[in-house]
């Protein structure tokens, strides 16, 4: 039983063709790591399953629901949240206004506010900042708590590490290791690629918009990842 | 001396006005970035709205009709945006622009047809003509006070609506990122309709409070819509209470103008609004740096 699954994807940006026939499945609680070397197509999936980019064909089911047509904001409540790339805070909002926020579509399952500053404890002693008045790793947590407020089913983060210290990327990397406790399934596009292979249960790798490996992530020989994530025959 | 503190005073009730004007115009530029060229022509519009309500329903006052006008305008807001504005969103900002534009054009010329050319007025009764005395022999109508204090209300109304309500947040957020919105399950097709429909509320209420001061034709939308954007401007664009400050100064200006020559009413607020646009390009009190 899949929880989200994409057959023959195809995405555009007007004559562009960023995403070529890409099949994608995760179960429920599963970790899934996408790596890939810069313009892979990896955001351009994440945003295509989220709604922001409209890919072609009714080719994403989620919970059993064909979802490829629908808008972003029908998606939300659908169960799917995205931390996107560059956090994209609301820049005119506080840190708390944020958060509230990503409850906007689903308040009745939402999570109370308390329940996010349990998990992150010092957004709350800056809940009426500015949210651009913090760091880049605080703010990174603003845009986590913001999806994660939600309630979702599937998270899916995009180079959440991007631009971060290794000690707040490994701090990051622990609060979501209890979000997936909680079993939400986690879509993590990282270009770290060691950090993936030691977080995901599996993995796969994004090569001019297709993918060209998957498999579990233990499994994988490193020679194969280097292959699919360069593309070139033999490089190790 | 009494006769400037007359002045000021007179200035700050025909600033009330103004700012009435602007705080639509403030709101939908604030939220959508959109300068609604046709916003003084929807305010002569609900002018005569009211009037021909008041005809057909027998309403002694004027004020009665915005029970019917202020719902019809918020629909007419939110249908506008909805389906004509929204789909013309996008790279081009000028595209919406360009529309309204056309639709201050066809208003004009639809008024004409419908109503003529002739100069209408609404009429208040002793409301008009009340005034309270103060001391030293100046005297404040009744009715200018009451629009200073509706105008406000109203701007504080906005302003608790967009700093104190999910629908401000998201209107807000909209604003700063409109696909993260998105994101967030915000249907900003939606909300940028709600946010024209309450700046058609805002229209309404200045069409019948303009319409009871003066008189007006099928034509005076533009002259309207120039004190609107000088109230804006002056203020600080996006900014609601600079707004209304913005509307006040103008309208002080106008009246001390008018002190030293009738004539020079009108130059003054204008050389006043040019002299703000100079020394603090960005008006008095601009929205923090985004």
């Amino acid at each position: 039983m899949n929880l989200l699954s994409v057959s023959k994807l195809n995405a555009y940006y007007g004559d562009f063709q960023a995403l070529f026939d890409v099949d994608f499945h995760a179960h429920p609680g599963e970790v899934i790591a996408i790596i890939g070397a810069n313009g892979a197509g990896k955001s351009t999936f994440l945003n295509a399953i989220a709604g922001n980019v409209t890919g072609r064909g009714n080719s994403i089911t989620f919970a059993e629901e064909a979802i490829s047509g629908l808008r972003s904001w029908q998606i939300v409540s659908r169960g799917i949240a995205l931390v996107p790339e560059g956090r994209r805070l609301f820049s005119s909002l506080t840190v708390e206004e944020n958060l509230l926020m990503g409850a906007y579509a689903n308040t009745k399952d939402a999570w109370p506010l308390t329940h996010i500053y349990e998990t992150f404890p010092q957004l709350k002693l800056k809940a009426k900042q500015s949210a651009l008045s913090l760091s880049g790793g605080e703010q990174q947590m603003v845009a986590i708590g913001r999806a994660l407020i939600s309630n979702p089913l599937l998270l899916m983060c995009d180079e959440l590490s991007l631009g971060l210290a290794p000690m707040v990327v490994h701090d990051i990397y622990e609060t979501l290791t209890t979000v997936r406790e909680r079993g939400v399934t986690l879509i993590i596009v990282e270009q770290n690629v060691r950090q993936a292979l030691a977080f995901a249960d599996r993995v796969y790798c994004f090569q001019e918009g297709r993918v060209s490996l998957t498999g579990r992530a233990g499994e994988l020989k490193p020679e194969d990842v280097s292959r699919a994530y360069f593309g070139l025959a033999g490089a190790a | 001396m009494n006769g400037w503190i007359d002045s000021i005073l007179q200035g700050v009730m025909l600033g009330a006005i103004y700012a009435l004007f602007a705080a639509g115009l403030s709101l939908v530029f604030g939220v959508m970035r959109l300068v609604n060229v046709a916003h003084g022509d929807f305010i002569v519009l609900s002018a005569f709205i009211a009037l021909w309500l008041q005809r057909i329903t027998g309403f002694s006052s004027p004020f009665l009709t915005l029970i019917l006008l202020v719902p019809l305008m918020f629909l007419v807001g939110y249908v506008l945006q909805r389906v004509i504005l929204n789909p013309a969103f996008g790279a081009d900002i000028l595209r919406p622009v360009l529309i309204t534009f056309g639709l201050s054009v066809i208003i004009q010329n639809g008024l004409l047809q419908g109503f003529s050319a002739d100069s209408q007025k609404l009429h208040g009764g002793k409301l008009e003509v009340a005034s309270i005395a103060l001391p030293g022999g100046l005297a404040i109508g009744v009715l200018p006070l009451l629009t200073l204090g509706v105008s406000a209300a109203m701007i504080g109304l906005l302003q608790w609506m967009l700093y104190r309500t999910k629908l401000g947040r998201a209107l807000r957020a909209t604003s700063a990122d409109l696909s993260t919105a998105g994101l967030m399950g915000v249907n900003t097709s939606h909300l940028f309709a709600m946010a024209a429909g309450i700046a058609m509320v805002t229209v309404a209420v200045a069409g019948v409070f303009t319409g009871i001061r003066a008189s007006f034709d099928a034509v005076s939308g533009p002259d309207w819509l120039i004190f609107a954007f000088e109230a804006v401007i002056i203020g600080g664009l996006g900014s609601l209470w600079g707004t209304l400050a913005g509307g006040l100064i103008l309208g002080m200006a106008q009246t001390t103008g008018a002190r030293f020559s009738p004539g020079w009413q009108l130059l003054s607020g204008h050389l006043v609004f040019l002299a703000i646009l100079i020394l603090c390009p960005r008006g008095l009190f601009p929205r923090r740096a985004e």
